[in-house]
């Protein structure tokens, strides 16, 4: 298994009973083949999500099967519909409840642009309020786009520096994203 | 509109009967112009009074709907609508109300009557700003308290205005505030070569994407930019590729 140029496969023959890899590979390994997600359904797209959680697209193949509606329990807010001004703050609130690492999903038109809601209560895109890791187009997009949203969100999540963040305080981890 | 002009033209609305039996009771019931139901138009005074007529004796037991109408420019400029449903006859009425005072709105509430008044009164209030007098819980529903302006009155802009996010706090963390929508390409602005119709709903685009003129702005512009801005604009505007 080739990721980013990290041999993860172990192969006894040769290295016996070591495994020799990155710390970022393993600490990447394990987050990206373990993202709970927090729905955050706002409109319609949380019932697309819903599908993709159910059997026919089983969103549990990616390990992201388990869903927690508490934020002190989750990783991932995959933000699904439509966010009016007057639940942006609740998003946020909610986001800031997370503990670290934590990533967002911007899940359809609404939550990524405001989509067709170009009006006075719609806040035009969660990025104004979260910072957004990757954006899913559709409105609602189907199941298989989110899948595929969140397989890119597992790919984001393998080129983190995450033993530096882990060992090298606050302070650096601010440096490196900035 | 002058009432009495179009009364059950067409077909017949019931809106006479209603009031021979209910004119004598109630000073200044009018009827007013209408296709559908009987309509009559009632002085704020007696709206109490003739709901509750109209739900005791007429057997409209069930509110459907309070909302209300912004005539902009004229006085009164604000009417209150009921739509009264009678679920023996399945028949519907209608009665308007309108606001005395242009700038600071108010009529009775009917929560009193009905129950289900509450809701579509706090609506009513936070999307035209009319003030429900005796109201129990008379707060907006839809946008967060301490909003600022009544969205559905004909001087707000669909767009929105710029104001605070109702959490200051997120708001000075995020820097986030609520910004007019970027009506450029939207489902309510008329694009180029397709004319809307008078009739149609419409947004000014008043966002922070509009950086460039409108093809009809460059017949007006003069001066040496004018070639330049031509250019910018071709790259930047999304069109349909044949």
């Amino acid at each position: 298994m080739k990721q980013n140029g990290t041999e993860l496969g172990y192969n006894s023959k040769v290295e016996g009973d070591v495994v020799v890899t990155k710390a970022d590979a393993v600490i990447n390994w394990v987050r990206s083949h373990s993202v709970w997600p927090m729905p955050m359904g706002l409109a319609c797209c949380a019932i697309e999500l819903m599908g993709a959680s159910a059997s026919r697209f089983d969103i549990a193949r990616f390990g992201m099967e388990v869903m927690r509606f508490s934020p002190r329990q989750s990783d991932c807010m995959i933000v699904a519909g439509t966010v009016t001004y007057k639940m942006a703050p609740a998003v946020r609130r909610i986001y800031d409840q997370m503990a670290e690492p934590k990533w967002v999903v911007a899940m359809g038109a609404c939550a990524s642009t405001g989509g067709m809601y170009r009006s006075y209560a719609t806040m035009q895109g969660v990025d104004h309020v979260v910072p957004v890791d990757v954006y899913i187009s559709g409105c609602p997009p189907r199941p298989e786009a989110l899948l595929d949203g969140m397989m890119r969100l597992q790919e984001k999540i393998r080129t983190e520096h995450s033993s530096r963040e882990l060992l090298g305080g606050r302070e650096e981890q601010m440096k490196l994203r900035a | 509109m002058s009432a009495g002009e179009g009364v059950d033209s067409g077909p017949a609305t019931g809106t006479g009967e209603l009031l021979d039996s209910l004119g004598p009771r109630f000073e200044g019931l009018e009827p007013r112009p209408t296709t559908d139901h009987p309509a009559t138009r009632c002085r704020a005074e007696f709206i109490r009074p003739l709901l509750k007529t109209l739900r005791d004796e007429y057997g409209y037991l069930m509110l459907m709907d309070v909302t209300a109408v912004d005539w902009d420019e004229e006085s009164p400029r604000f009417t209150v609508f009921y739509h009264l449903l009678n679920p023996k006859t399945a028949q519907y009425a209608r009665v308007s109300v309108d606001c005395l005072d242009d700038d600071e709105p108010e009529v009775p509430s009917v929560v009193s009557l009905f129950a289900a008044a509450e809701w579509h009164e706090r609506e009513t209030y936070d999307m035209f700003g009319i003030r429900f007098t005796d109201h129990p819980d008379l707060r907006r529903i839809l946008m967060w308290e301490g909003y600022p302006y009544f969205p559905l009155r004909k001087e707000f802009p669909l767009a929105g205005i710029e104001t605070e996010l109702p959490d200051s706090e997120v708001g000075e963390a995020t820097e986030a505030k609520v910004l007019p929508a970027p009506m450029m390409g939207g489902p309510f602005v008329a694009q180029s070569g397709q004319p809307m119709s008078a009739s149609e709903p419409r947004g000014r685009d008043e966002s922070w994407t509009e950086h460039h003129h409108r093809p009809e702005d460059f017949d007006a512009l003069e001066g040496p930019e004018q070639p330049e801005t031509l250019e910018d604009r071709s790259g930047d505007k999304p069109r349909i590729e044949d």
